[in-house]
């Protein structure tokens, strides 16, 4: 093989007669001589890969495949559960092209990190404020990971070993929570709201987890649910959808003891699930069981305001196997987002964001309940914000496909929590136009006959 | 140094305390349906309770850019920061990644409204098995913590399969990254530690010893944290497999292997790799990552939810193994991440990535060739990626390993990570990588040299450096011992 | 740097032990120089059990952290709870302001167990 293996790419520099000279200072003959240690019958494994393509080669690739999906940008959108499309102002993209942010490293040498150090200090003032808890980390991978976290932080506090889940949250949460302790000698287990609120809490519980708005979308009694799960000797832990904060009263207001939620709707896009970031709050005295990183604010040698990363005592990279979690990140690029986000909104525009959703996913839900052979469930008087179940006619999976054909992306199929159901989202992003589009599809679907 | 004047230093202080009550970055559209009725007033926050800042949309701007400008990186310094891969980040990944296709499509749409995406996904899966000889691939890992710890899922899920689950160890070197055992402990295994031989490599005896019917995994970071191929590595894998056990390599330092030696042809069985190292997605201060885990053959039924099949028509479908591990995260992976590392891949290509191994191996050798003179080497032979320097010498002549990292800092270069691998002494690791240029490696042991001379003329000042960047040494101790998190109004 | 007055164990506590069955424990000065600046004591509950030589709680410091060993048998009658707002007395006086807890000793034979001044620094060359 010869030592000049490629000749340029533009991400190589090194010419072939300094790689000579480099070779030659550390005084090896060619390339060969540096990978000895490789086992000779298995060196120089060729990757059966194509070979190198030119920028506008890849590019030209990538929009091809880009313009194989159906863009949520470009046609009306009715998913959520999970994930959510609120507008994103201009300032996010703006600070997103600061390569400053986009390409440094994890703040360990905080004096020449101070940009990614304050805004983190931002980011989770900001989110603290928003779940009027006393405290956040600088961020979690997303909001499944961090309710799942946690549950076990909730175990180590508690030293018990039963988390208790309401059966109303999003079955995503139970499966990533079931995940992380599969082997810890915790257990994950659901439990009806009927038996939070009468007591019937085991005597190892370690919290009752739940989600608010739920996975259909309602209000739970957050109040009745902590009070309950205090009377317990559990913590109660809440997942929330931190856009329903702008008008709902957050977690902090009950005395919840950890909040968590996912970040994304506060200025991140969709992009098919991730990255997001994973907000995790805490009141103060659990500061030391929190997981993930965590930044604070103090002084430098001439007495100046700085900001550093704290309490580091409790990650892996100190306490190994007895850490508090092995996350290694804050996901700190989507927590800048979400800072920017908060920053731009403000108190005014984070309560409109969320007015906004109630007062769209309101409207659609009483013009679909309208249709004959279409009804949302559970209307009881329940509070919900911006989601509601729908019972369809026809089965939910026939019915995206012929909103599809139609130009349009329908709700989610929940076939498997309620019959025949799907769950819509309605947020700002949604005209009313393309909600009367959407129910005037859904009615010439059925043309008033259940099939 | 001249002292810095008032008129010189930024205003730094935080947003909330900017924030002037009416005052707004953006107006939102008035209502277009007609309003419902409210919530009952009980489930509803006050009017005043939500304390988030109230400035312009200048204000925005300015504050963050001045943020963004007392910041290090990659496009702005050199960044030889060891285990890390700081290399460059290329902007056609993020210009690709903000494609609306790709950035505006929701995790739950019907499979044939995302067929571009799942073939981003389903390629890229390919590609990190044909680049890791482990042909099994699930993106689902949100960064290499989660990689490593599905890794760790699919290894007792295949041991228990077998009637195996007895099998609660994982042998771990001394050298390994604080992230292994943590990993381990969250699998629910006990952690052994495997010690590492005067050369660098795991003390073989060691393992032999320890390797028995209790062992679930040994966790080799392949090259190892010194930077180093592990020489033994068909005989380590020999006797882990005859104790029964399975090899998890921490992929963390693939940069260093592509195209010179595949882990699944030396018999490793599970790995992970850090789409944000070896294959250039932004590192963003802390995160995003992404962790793909590869598996040999027999083990892929065992990978995390979701993986995207192929099926006979050429459609694309998310899916869930047969004895999949399940649901490590909310959706399915880091896709704006994914997305990032194939564009990547498709740039490079086969050779252009057996190139940048190469070229980040030389530039290793060539900086450790140049400053073994006047540093001492954690380990005298030739190395992978990155090496390993001891600041033993310079310790002795009054100025720690951390002083030298934050003198480097005022010529404009990122500290090298300090005090890692544990098991050297004021180890300072250095990683160039292959996207660094002769003339950039040569001003960097120019820099080294001169702090070397400093340690003699003035170590003092070493000792309080830096001197020129937004923060002199920062009062951790104090951070630590009485915590603020959080912006507070003066009246709390 | 070490006081005559102290019985040391080679996990670097000390235990004093005034008038009776009582006995003042903290970390020596050897201690707390190789921990650096202490920000955290993790403190024993009032009321509860310490054995001699077992784990009873934690102290950190900015980037490490180690456990704490008892050097007596007994129940812990006291805990210094200025450590919770000032974690750096074990630094600056770690024989006086930075004691740790009070224990009433079960046996107070068990002291022949731990080392005097001068051996103790004999375990530190």
């Amino acid at each position: 093989m010869s030592s000049n293996t490629v000749s340029a790419h533009p991400f190589i520099p090194n010419t072939p007669s300094e790689r000579d000279e480099m070779l030659s200072t550390i005084g090896v003959d060619g390339f060969e001589g540096l990978i000895t240690d490789i086992p000779e019958e298995h060196r120089n494994s060729p990757l059966d890969l194509p070979g190198a393509a030119s920028e506008l080669e890849v590019a030209t690739r990538m929009q091809a495949l880009s313009a194989l999906n159906q863009d949520a940008g470009s046609c009306p959108s009715f998913l959520g559960a999970g994930a959510y499309r609120h507008f994103i102002p201009s300032t996010v993209g703006a600070v997103l092209q600061r390569g400053e942010f986009v390409t440094s490293y994890t703040p360990y040498q905080p004096e020449a990190a101070q940009g990614v150090l304050q805004s983190g200090f931002e980011f989770q003032s900001a989110v603290a404020q928003i779940f009027d808890m006393d405290v956040a980390n600088a961020g979690m991978y997303d909001g499944p990971t961090a309710f799942a976290e946690a549950g076990l932080m909730a175990a180590r506090i508690s030293r018990r070993n039963r988390i208790l889940i309401l059966d109303t949250a999003d079955k995503r949460l139970v499966d990533v929570a079931e995940a992380y302790t599969r082997y810890q000698q915790v257990e994950v287990e659901q439990i009806s709201i009927e038996s939070v609120l009468n007591g019937e809490i085991p005597e190892d519980a370690a919290c009752i987890a739940f989600q608010s708005p739920n996975f259909l979308g309602r209000i739970e009694d957050v109040q009745g649910i902590t009070d309950a799960a205090h009377a317990a000797g559990a913590l109660s832990v809440m997942h929330t959808y931190p856009i329903a904060l702008g008008m709902f009263k957050p977690p902090g207001a009950f005395g919840v003891d950890i909040a968590t939620a996912e970040g994304q709707p506060l200025g991140v896009p969709l992009t098919f699930g991730g990255a997001y970031v994973g907000l995790f709050t805490a009141n103060q005295r659990f500061i030391r069981q929190l997981p993930g990183r965590i930044i604070g604010k103090t002084t430098d040698t001439l007495g100046r305001t700085g900001y550093t990363l704290t309490l580091q005592t409790r990650e892996q990279h100190i306490r190994r196997e007895r850490a508090t979690s092995n996350i290694c990140t804050s996901t700190q690029l989507i927590g800048l987002m979400v800072a920017v986000y908060c920053a731009t909104m403000g108190p005014s525009g984070l309560r409109q964001v969320a007015e906004l959703s109630y007062h769209k996913a309101h409207y659609l839900a009483d013009a679909i309940d309208a249709l004959p052979n279409w009804e949302v469930v559970g209307s009881d008087g329940s509070t919900f914000f911006n989601e509601f179940p729908v019972q369809c006619p026809i089965s939910p999976a026939e019915v995206n496909r012929r909103l599809a054909e139609r130009g349009i992306i329908g709700g989610l199929d929940i076939s498997d929590v309620v019959p025949r159901g799907m769950l819509f989202c309605a947020t700002e992003m949604n005209s009313r136009a393309e909600a009367d589009r959407l129910v005037a599809s859904l009615n010439d679907m059925c043309n008033g006959t259940a099939a | 140094m001249p002292n810095s004047s008032v008129a010189d230093m930024p205003d730094r202080s935080l947003l909330m305390d900017r924030s002037v009550p009416g005052r707004k970055a953006i107006n939102l559209p008035a209502p277009d349906v007609p309003l419902s009725v409210m919530p009952d007033e009980e489930l509803l926050r006050g009017g005043d309770d939500l304390r988030l800042p109230e400035v312009s949309q200048l204000d925005v701007i300015r504050y963050f850019t001045l943020l963004s400008r007392l910041n290090f990186s990659i496009d702005t310094n050199f960044y030889p920061l060891g285990s890390c891969t700081m290399k460059y980040n290329p902007k056609l990944n993020d210009q690709m990644a903000s494609l609306g296709g790709f950035a505006n499509i929701h995790p739950l749409q019907d499979d044939d409204g995302v067929q571009g995406a799942l073939e981003v996904m389903y390629e890229l899966q390919q590609w990190l098995g044909e680049s890791t000889g482990l042909p099994g691939a699930g993106l689902a890992p949100l960064a290499g913590a989660q990689g490593e710890y599905a890794g760790l899922l699919i290894a007792r899920a295949a041991l228990d399969q077998r009637g195996e689950s007895h099998r609660n160890v994982a042998l771990v070197p001394d050298s390994a990254h604080g992230t292994n055992p943590a990993s381990a402990a969250m699998a629910g295994l006990s952690v052994v530690t495997v010690k590492t031989d005067a050369s660098g490599n795991v003390d073989v005896e060691d393992l032999r010893e320890k390797a028995n019917e209790k062992t679930c995994v040994f966790m080799l970071t392949i090259p190892s944290t010194l930077g180093l191929f592990e020489p033994n590595i068909l005989e380590i894998n020999r006797i882990i497999h005859d104790a029964g056990g399975l090899v998890y390599a921490d992929g963390a330092n693939l940069n260093a292997l592509l195209g010179l030696v595949k882990l699944g042809d030396l018999g490793v069985d599970i790995c992970h790799s850090n789409l944000h190292k070896t294959f250039s997605t932004p590192h963003g201060g802390g995160g995003p990552g992404a962790g793909p885990v590869m598996v040999t053959e027999a083990l892929a039924s065992y990978l995390p939810e979701p993986v995207v099949t192929k099926n006979e028509d050429g459609d694309f479908r998310l899916g869930r193994p047969e004895h999949s591990i399940g649901k490590i995260n909310g959706f399915h992976g880091s896709f704006s991440i994914l997305v990032r590392a194939y564009t990547y891949m498709q740039s490079l290509g086969g050779d252009g990535l057996r190139a940048v191994s190469e070229n980040a191996i030389i530039n290793a050798n060539y900086v450790q060739a140049r400053l073994q003179e006047r540093f001492d080497l954690a380990v005298d032979r030739i190395c992978m990626h990155e090496t390993v320097l001891s600041g033993k010498r310079q310790a002795d002549r009054g100025v720690p390993a951390l002083s030298i990292a934050k003198r480097l800092l005022d010529y404009g270069i990122h500290a090298p990570t300090m005090y890692f691998p544990l098991i050297v002494p004021e180890a300072l690791m250095v990683e160039p990588t292959e996207t660094e240029s002769k003339e950039t490696l040569d001003r960097f042991v120019a820099v080294m040299q001169a702090i070397d001379d400093e340690i003699d003329s003035d170590p003092d000042s070493v000792n309080h450096a830096p001197h020129t960047l937004p923060n002199t040494r920062l009062d951790e101790a104090t951070a630590a011992r009485r915590p603020v998190l959080r912006w507070k109004p003066v009246d709390q | 740097m070490y006081p005559d007055d102290l019985k040391y164990s080679s996990e670097h506590e000390w235990a004093r032990v005034g008038n009776g069955d009582v006995a003042e424990v903290g970390i020596t000065h050897y201690a707390q120089e190789t921990l650096g600046d202490v920000v955290f004591v993790e403190l024993p509950e009032l009321g509860s059990r310490v054995d001699q030589f077992d784990k009873f709680g934690e102290i950190e410091s900015v980037k490490a952290v180690s456990d704490l060993f008892s050097p007596v048998t007994g129940t812990v009658t006291a805990v210094n709870e200025e450590l919770e707002q000032s974690p750096e007395l074990v630094n600056s006086d770690p024989y006086g302001d930075g004691w740790i807890m009070e224990v009433k000793l079960d046996d107070p034979s068990e002291l022949d167990e731990l080392m005097d001044s001068e051996s103790y620094q004999g375990t530190l060359e």
